[in-house]
C-alpha cells in the first residue's frame, strides 16, 4: 500500500484546464444553444465506432486519461445509447455496422445530437465509399457537428465537447 | 531431408522480393495438399490465405497461402478455372483457415471443399452472388443492406443459457459480435463473430498508386500504422531493389519501437482496470500520454499515421532532440519497473491474473498461436529475432516468453517487451547512423509480386502486393495476426467466470479493424 500512495504522491496532478472555446473552430452553433438549453454543461456520450481504423478510439481512449479532466467538464461516457444525449460516431459507416448504427441511434431518447470524430466520418477519409463502406456518417444519420483530423488529437475533441456544452462569448 | 518435404518446394520455387527470405512455388490441387502436409510437419505457421481474380490474364481464379517457416516464407499459389473454382481445405490442418477460406468465398467466390461454408465478412451488404473482389465489379458499386441472422452454433441443455454481447458494446471499442453460452457463471463455449469493419480495402487498393498506397496501408488498423505501412513499403522497395538510407531504417525501427511500447503501456493500464485496479490504469495511461505527447513533438504527430514512406521516412529527429530522448528512456524505465513491482505485490490484482484465459502450449501449438499470445504460450518465436531484417539483424531483442499461458503470462510478456524495447531505443539513439531520409523509388512494371513481413507489436502482419500497370497496383493483400489469435480467445475463456471475459479479452486486445480489413 505504501508503494502505491508513494507513486500516486510522486506523480502528483496531471489535470491540465479545459481548453478555451476556439472561436475560429468548427461551425457548433445551433448544436451549442440547443444542448445548453437542455443540459446545461452536463453530457452523456455515447460512442460507436461504425467501421472506424480504431485511431479515434485510441484518441477517444486518451480523453479518460488524468490529462484532460474529462469528466470535470461535466462531460462523461455512458454504457446505452439509452442514457445517452450525445452519439459520438467514428470511421467511414461500413456496411456492415450501417444497422447497428441506425438502430444505437433509434435507441437513444429525444432530444439528441450526434458528433462525427475523424476524417472518415466526416468525409469518407482514405477509405472512400465503395460495396463495403458508405462513407460520412451524415449518409447513414443526421449529424450537428463534425470533429476533423485523421485522428482528431484528445484536445481537438474535447474543444469540440466544450465548445457545444459552453455558452460561446457573444 | 525430412520425409514429409515433398522435392517440388525445393526444385520448382522462385525467389520473391521481400525484407525477409521468400519463395513461390505454384502448385496443382495435390500439391497444395502435400505442400500444406509438409509445411504441417515442419512446423510452419500458415500465415495468410487469400484469392485473386486473373481471368482477364489467364482465364483463372487463384487462391494463395503463406506459410512461415522458422527462417523464410514460402507461398503456395493454386490456379483454378473459373467456371471450376473449388480447392482443398486446409482447415484440418491449419485452423486459422477456416474462417480464411470463409473470407476468401465472400471476396472471390472461390470455395473450399468441406468445412464451414457460413459467410464470414459478407453480413448482408452485397448479394450473394456478387463477389466485389472480382474485376468485373466496379469499384464504385453499391447495394442496400439486406440483413439475416447469423447462424451462430446453437448450445442447448440443462441450466444453458445464452448471452450476446456486440457488435456496439458498452465501452469505447471495436465492433464484433460475442455468443456465450454460460452454465450458472462458467462458460461452456463462446463464438465470435467479425467482419463489422470491413471496409473493402483491398478493392480500394487496386484505385491506388503505388506511392500514395502506404497511406491506406497505414489505416488498416490505427494501433499497428507503423508496422503496416512500414510492411507495405518494404514490399514495394523488394520489388523495385530500392534500399532506404541506414539513417531511414533505424528511424523507422525507432517508430515502430515507440508503437510496441505506446501499445502495452495503454494495455498494462488497461488489464489492471479490467481487474478493478484503477490506479494501474490512471499510472499507464498517464505514461502513454505522455509518449504520445513527446511523438507530437518529435514527430508532429501523435500516432505516426504518416511516417513511414516509400523509401524512407517523412521526418528527420534533430541533434537536439536526442538528450531529451535519453531521458524519456531513463524516466519511462524507472516507472514501468516501479510499476511492475507493484503489480506484482498486490494480492488481489494477481489473484485476478494468475490462471485466467489460460491457453496451454499444447493448445497454443494447435492452434497456430502467433505473435505475443503465442509468446505468452511457450512459443518462441519473433521474427525480430528469427528472421531479422535491418536495423534488427545488427540488434536483435531477447525474446520474452512464457509458458503459463495465462492473463499474468500476457501482461508480463508485455513488461519485458516493454523494457527490451526502451532498450533497442537507446541503443539507436546513441549511435545513430547518417544518411538521407528518403531515397528514389522507381514505379515498379506491372506483375510484380512483393512481400512485407514486420513483426508488429501483436505479431507477425503481412502484405503481398502484386503491381499493376502505370504504376498501379493490381492486387494487394494486408493479413494482420488477430486472425490467427481471435480463435485462441475462444479456447482461452472455457471455464472461466463470464465477469472475467473483459479481462481475459483484454490480455489478448485484438484488433477488429486489422482482421476485417
Amino acid at each position: 500500500m505504501f508503494d502505491i500512495l508513494s507513486r500516486i504522491l510522486r506523480v502528483g496532478r496531471l489535470s491540465e484546464a479545459l481548453p478555451a472555446p476556439n472561436p475560429a473552430g468548427p461551425e457548433l452553433t445551433t448544436i451549442q444553444r440547443e444542448l445548453h438549453a437542455v443540459f446545461g454543461r452536463a453530457l452523456c456520450i455515447r460512442h460507436v465506432d461504425a467501421g472506424s481504423c480504431n485511431g479515434c478510439e485510441l484518441e477517444i481512449h486518451a480523453l479518460s486519461t488524468a490529462y484532460y479532466n474529462l469528466e470535470g467538464a461535466g462531460v462523461r461516457f455512458v454504457a446505452s445509447p439509452r442514457h445517452a444525449d450525445l452519439l459520438l460516431v467514428t470511421g467511414p459507416v461500413s456496411v456492415n455496422m450501417e444497422e447497428a448504427l441506425k438502430l444505437t441511434y433509434a435507441a437513444m431518447p429525444e432530444p439528441k445530437w450526434v458528433l462525427a470524430v475523424g476524417d472518415c466520418g466526416g468525409c469518407g477519409g482514405v477509405f472512400g465509399a465503395n460495396y463495403a463502406t458508405r462513407g460520412p456518417i451524415s449518409d447513414v444519420i443526421p449529424v450537428d457537428a463534425v470533429v476533423g483530423g485523421c485522428p482528431p488529437s484528445p484536445l481537438a475533441i474535447l474543444q469540440g465537447l466544450v465548445q457545444i456544452t459552453r455558452h460561446l462569448a457573444a | 531431408m525430412n520425409p514429409m518435404w515433398p522435392d517440388f518446394l525445393d526444385t520448382e520455387r522462385v525467389r520473391l522480393p521481400s525484407n525477409v527470405a521468400a519463395c513461390r512455388v505454384q502448385v496443382d490441387a495435390e500439391r497444395w495438399c502435400q505442400g500444406a502436409d509438409a509445411m504441417r510437419a515442419a512446423g510452419a505457421d500458415l500465415l495468410s490465405l487469400w484469392g485473386s481474380d486473373d481471368r482477364d490474364r489467364d482465364q483463372c481464379l487463384r487462391v494463395h497461402a503463406a506459410y512461415l517457416l522458422h527462417d523464410r516464407v514460402v507461398l503456395l499459389e493454386h490456379a483454378m478455372s473459373a467456371g471450376q473454382a473449388i480447392y482443398p481445405s486446409l482447415a484440418t490442418r491449419f485452423p486459422v483457415a477456416g474462417r480464411l477460406q470463409r473470407a476468401t468465398y465472400d471476396l472471390l467466390g472461390i470455395r473450399a471443399d468441406g468445412g464451414d461454408t457460413r459467410p464470414w465478412l459478407r453480413h448482408g451488404g452485397w448479394p450473394e452472388d456478387v463477389f466485389p473482389l472480382r474485376r468485373d465489379v466496379e469499384a464504385t458499386q453499391t447495394w442496400p443492406v439486406t440483413s439475416a441472422p447469423y447462424p451462430f452454433i446453437p448450445v442447448s441443455g440443462e441450466g444453458v443459457h445464452e448471452m450476446t454481447a456486440g457488435p456496439v458494446h458498452a465501452g469505447t471499442i471495436e465492433p464484433g459480435r460475442f455468443q456465450l453460452a454460460v452454465v450458472g457463471e462458467k462458460v461452456l463455449r463462446l463464438e465470435v463473430r467479425l467482419g463489422y469493419t470491413h471496409k473493402g480495402i483491398a478493392k480500394r487498393f487496386e484505385a491506388l498508386a503505388q506511392r500514395d498506397a502506404h497511406r491506406l496501408a497505414a489505416h488498416i488498423c490505427g494501433d499497428s500504422t507503423v508496422a503496416f505501412s512500414w510492411a507495405y513499403c518494404a514490399a514495394l522497395e523488394s520489388i523495385t531493389a530500392s534500399t532506404p538510407s541506414p539513417r531511414a531504417i533505424v528511424l523507422r525501427a525507432l517508430a515502430l519501437e515507440r508503437e510496441r511500447i505506446a501499445n502495452h503501456l495503454g494495455d498494462l493500464g488497461g488489464l489492471a482496470n479490467d481487474a478493478g485496479f484503477a490506479f494501474g490504469q490512471t499510472q499507464f495511461s498517464s505514461l502513454k500520454e505522455q509518449l504520445l505527447r513527446r511523438n507530437a513533438e518529435l514527430f508532429g504527430q501523435r500516432y505516426l499515421f504518416d511516417f513511414v514512406v516509400p523509401g524512407g521516412v517523412a521526418g528527420d529527429l534533430p541533434a537536439r532532440a536526442l538528450p531529451g530522448m535519453l531521458d524519456e528512456i531513463e524516466t519511462l524505465e524507472r516507472a514501468v519497473r516501479d510499476l511492475r513491482g507493484i503489480y506484482a505485490r498486490h494480492e488481489g490484482l494477481q489473484d485476478r491474473f494468475l490462471g485466467s484465459g489460460r491457453l496451454t502450449p499444447a493448445q497454443a501449438a494447435a492452434l497456430g498461436a502467433i505473435g505475443l499470445a503465442g509468446r505468452a504460450s511457450g512459443i518462441a518465436r519473433d521474427l525480430r529475432v528469427d528472421q531479422p531484417w535491418p536495423p534488427y539483424d545488427r540488434s536483435p531483442p531477447v525474446l520474452a516468453t512464457s509458458s503459463a499461458g495465462d492473463v499474468a503470462a500476457r501482461v508480463q510478456v508485455r513488461f519485458e517487451e516493454t523494457l527490451e524495447s526502451l532498450r533497442l531505443c537507446r541503443q539507436w539513439l546513441q549511435a545513430l547512423p547518417t544518411g538521407p531520409l528518403v531515397v528514389d523509388v522507381p514505379l515498379a512494371p506491372a506483375g510484380q509480386l512483393g512481400i512485407g513481413l514486420i513483426e508488429g507489436w501483436r505479431g507477425p502482419l503481412m502484405l503481398a502486393l502484386e503491381t499493376g500497370a502505370a504504376g498501379g497496383i493490381r492486387r494487394c493483400r494486408a493479413h494482420d495476426p488477430s486472425w490467427q489469435n481471435w480463435p485462441l480467445l475462444e479456447v482461452a475463456i472455457l471455464g472461466n467466470i463470464v465477469a472475467d471475459f473483459p479481462l481475459i479479452n483484454k490480455s489478448f486486445n485484438l484488433s477488429y479493424s486489422g482482421h476485417d480489413g
